[in-house]
């Protein structure tokens, strides 16, 4: 039987188990939104604007591992898809993007609404496709969704004509792709697999993990886990590797990076031997590349080839899919301690602890203490999605996260803004969990207009605005680098408590300290979305911080003087 | 990490776009292309490309990784630089030949066993195949003629013996 472009592609859709679509309609998608009422099977969730679809899309896939889908029609519909996609290009987040195109005889014509969107988004999408018949729609569905799963995830784009969609075909949809070109190595090589597990055993007083997102993606918790106790090894992770481990075990040292603990920074620094997994060696966790782990030798475990010595020198590269590397790996692994290690390092926490004094003894409110009562009153239960920023930082650190993938933030690209839609998708596609989306007055103020589409779909997102008045992050940086001429930087805001209200979302103002779990309480207790404004110390700064550029040694713990000598290259 | 000549082959699926999201990958990292030849080879739907590029070793390296890992359509790329290789260049030459230096171009393309594809009254046109500095020798001593326009294929390679770059 013959079906529609429009029906091929839901029909596809549904054979990949798609149950929901974040869009956004427009003239050239109009038949397809036409035929979705024929497929109730899609729930379609209409966005303020595509970028939120794009980051919504992006949110529900990093919560479920499945494929999330973004729609929107030609021209500005497809422009405005593209942060998104960035986002989940630098992140590998599986996504796939449905853009509709200008009927097949007016591309390349400057037809109404029309943009080369396989053109603009060729380096920042994993794949990309112009779909000219409706006959291919099934096979490309097909490879779109292989693609964007297999190896390293990453965004794919699928661009249809309209005549496309109303053009009939017969429909039958391919059990298999072929993709001749494609073919990534996810068992690693069984020698490389051993000379890491020799190195492990007999070569190191003072190993050390670096776990990334790669473990989140390739559902390794276990495996990391097992490996990390079986020799007694402590794990640090990256910003995206947070959920990778759960941080209240003992052999969990927190974040490394910028604004990683001291005490992971000093372990890089003192490690003899590295074992990343899953980790692209990106320049904020990393800092300098020369003098990143400089006594260690380096096992780097990637799904991607390219990673692998692109930003760090590695002694032993295994390219493969985390858990099944660390499989084979493990029964090569002898017990073993490393009790002068894991003692030198508990030192250090205890010496440089993420909580001090001065941030517990506070009078005004303070940003850590928010965060550290969110984490309370939720018993480290929920899914924190942060924004970019300060509020980001403060949330990776404050937050203690033990369950698998419970912190879901825009790492590689840092886009502000895709803290209230990516909360949106993760609590669509985990509807059973309690979803806190932590922004600045700054990202917030991007994308609030998604609080729309949170109560027309009835999505229970709690927000909680860390509202400094300030751009916070480049603020802190200008303080830093820049003597405190804050050019930009200070931000007014709408009353955000009215402005929830006017959306129907219910909400709080929260200026002191009593007033914080109370606040939080009501939040929980109350059904669907709730917003609070907390109204942060100012001019708080996020530390420990490490200059960038410097090494991972040179981390700050505390506010200096000194820091105001730090060079003036150090631009972010 | 002193920039060197790279040959680079690669093998691709022929789809629309290939070409383009290989370029974009040297455009991204500032490599310039010194030549780029691309045609169809010996198994149906499939072209193979031979790229010349300046680059470090390691920067050459890291766009071979993702040009083979990133672009989908791509099933080998060799970087055959250090390679025993068979490497050849194509260029047509038109050159101004009144009567008077018409013999002594030909005697000059009879040594370098070049031929004269195209005759007019003022000028020969010359089609010379060979490796690049064949190509620019005959050149140099074409250019006091008067060398009206030249157009090169850009280099394509080959590993000798029965070594492939293919599957």
């Amino acid at each position: 039987m013959k079906l529609t472009g429009a029906q091929i592609l839901c029909e596809s859709l549904l054979k990949e188990g798609v149950e929901v679509i974040f869009g956004f309609p427009g003239g050239v998608v109009l038949p397809l939104y036409d035929t979705l009422p024929q497929y109730p099977g899609l729930r379609h969730i209409l966005v303020r604007h595509e970028q939120g679809a794009a980051h919504a899309a992006d949110g529900y896939a990093r919560a479920t591992g499945k494929v999330g889908i973004c729609l929107a029609t030609s021209g500005p519909g497809a422009t405005n898809l593209v942060t998104g996609i960035a986002n989940a290009h630098l992140d590998s987040v599986p996504i796939i993007a449905i853009t509709g195109q200008v009927s097949r005889a007016f591309i390349g014509k400057d037809a109404f609404q029309e943009v080369d969107i396989t053109g603009i988004t060729l380096p920042i999408t994993k794949h990309n496709y112009l779909v000219m018949e409706a006959g291919q729609i099934a096979n490309t569905v097909k490879e779109a969704f292989y693609l964007a799963k297999a190896g390293r995830p990453g965004p794919v784009l699928i661009d249809i004509p309209k005549d496309v969609f109303i053009e009939q075909a017969e429909f039958h949809y391919p059990d298999k792709v072929n993709i001749p070109g494609y073919n990534p190595t996810l068992v690693g090589h069984p020698a490389q697999i051993k000379k890491a597990a020799e190195m492990i055993n007999n070569a190191s007083k003072k190993p050390l993990i670096i776990a990334g997102r790669g473990v989140i993606i390739s559902n390794a918790f276990d495996e990391l886990k097992q490996l990390a106790e079986l020799a007694q090894i402590p794990v640090i992770t990256t910003l995206l590797g947070i959920g990778a481990f759960p941080e209240s075990h003992p052999l969990s040292y927190g974040m490394l990076g910028m604004h990683g603990s001291v005490y992971a920074n000093w372990a890089t620094d003192a490690t003899d031997l590295v074992i990343a997994i899953g980790m692209r060696m990106d320049d904020r966790a990393t800092s300098k590349f020369n003098e990143f782990a400089p006594g260690a030798r380096i096992i780097h475990i990637d799904v991607d080839p390219a990673e692998i010595g692109k930003n760090v020198r590695v002694d032993v590269p295994i390219v493969g899919d985390v858990k099944k590397v660390l499989n084979p790996l493990i029964k090569l692994i002898e017990k073993n301690q490393h009790i002068e290690w894991v003692n030198q390092l508990d030192t250090w926490r205890k010496e440089h602890p993420l909580v001090n004094t001065r941030i517990r003894d506070a009078k005004s409110l303070l940003p850590q203490f928010v965060v550290r009562k969110i984490y309370e009153v939720t018993q480290g239960n929920a899914i924190i999605v942060a924004g970019v920023g300060q509020n980001q930082m403060w949330a990776a650190q404050h937050y203690w996260y033990d369950r698998p993938n419970s912190f879901i933030t825009s790492g590689g690209l840092g886009t502000m803004g895709y803290e209230l839609p990516a909360a949106m998708g993760v609590k669509v596609g985990k509807p059973e969990e309690i979803v806190w989306c932590i922004a600045g007055d700054g990202g917030f103020q991007m994308t609030l207009h998604e609080l729309a589409t949170i109560v027309q779909d009835r999505i229970a997102v709690k927000i909680a605005i860390l509202n400094n008045g300030y751009l916070g992050m480049v603020r802190q940086w200008q303080d830093l680098f820049y003597e405190k001429r804050y050019v930009g930087t200070p931000l007014s805001c709408p009353d955000f408590v009215k402005l929830a209200e006017a959306y129907c979302v219910p909400a709080l103002r929260v200026e002191h300290k009593e007033d914080v779990i109370p606040a939080i309480e009501k939040a929980m207790q109350t059904e669907g979305p709730f917003l609070i404004d907390f109204m942060i110390e100012p001019e708080e700064n996020v530390y420990p911080m490490v200059p960038s550029g410097e090494a991972l040694s040179k981390v700050i713990e505390e506010p200096q003087k000194e820091v105001h000598k730090w060079s003036q290259q150090n631009t972010p | 990490m002193v920039p060197t000549k790279h040959t680079l082959v690669a093998l691709v699926q022929d789809k629309p776009g290939v070409l383009n999201r290989m370029v974009s990958l040297f455009r991204r990292r500032g490599f310039n292309i010194a030549s780029i030849a691309v045609g169809s080879c010996e198994t149906q739907g499939f072209s193979r490309i031979t790229f010349v590029v300046n680059g470090s070793e390691t920067m050459v390296e890291q766009v071979r990784k993702q040009l083979l890992g990133k672009v989908v359509e791509v099933i080998k790329v060799s970087d055959i630089t250090d390679e025993d290789i068979v490497v050849r260049e194509l260029a047509l030459i038109k050159v101004k030949a009144p009567a008077t230096s018409r013999s002594e171009i030909i005697q000059m393309v009879g040594i370098f066993r070049a031929d004269i594809v195209d005759v007019s009254p003022d000028s020969l046109t010359i089609e010379i195949t060979g490796t690049e500095d064949k190509i620019e020798s005959l050149l140099g001593l074409l250019q006091p003629f008067g060398v009206k326009e030249v157009t090169r294929t850009g280099r394509i390679a080959m590993l000798r013996g029965v070594q492939g770059t293919g599957e």
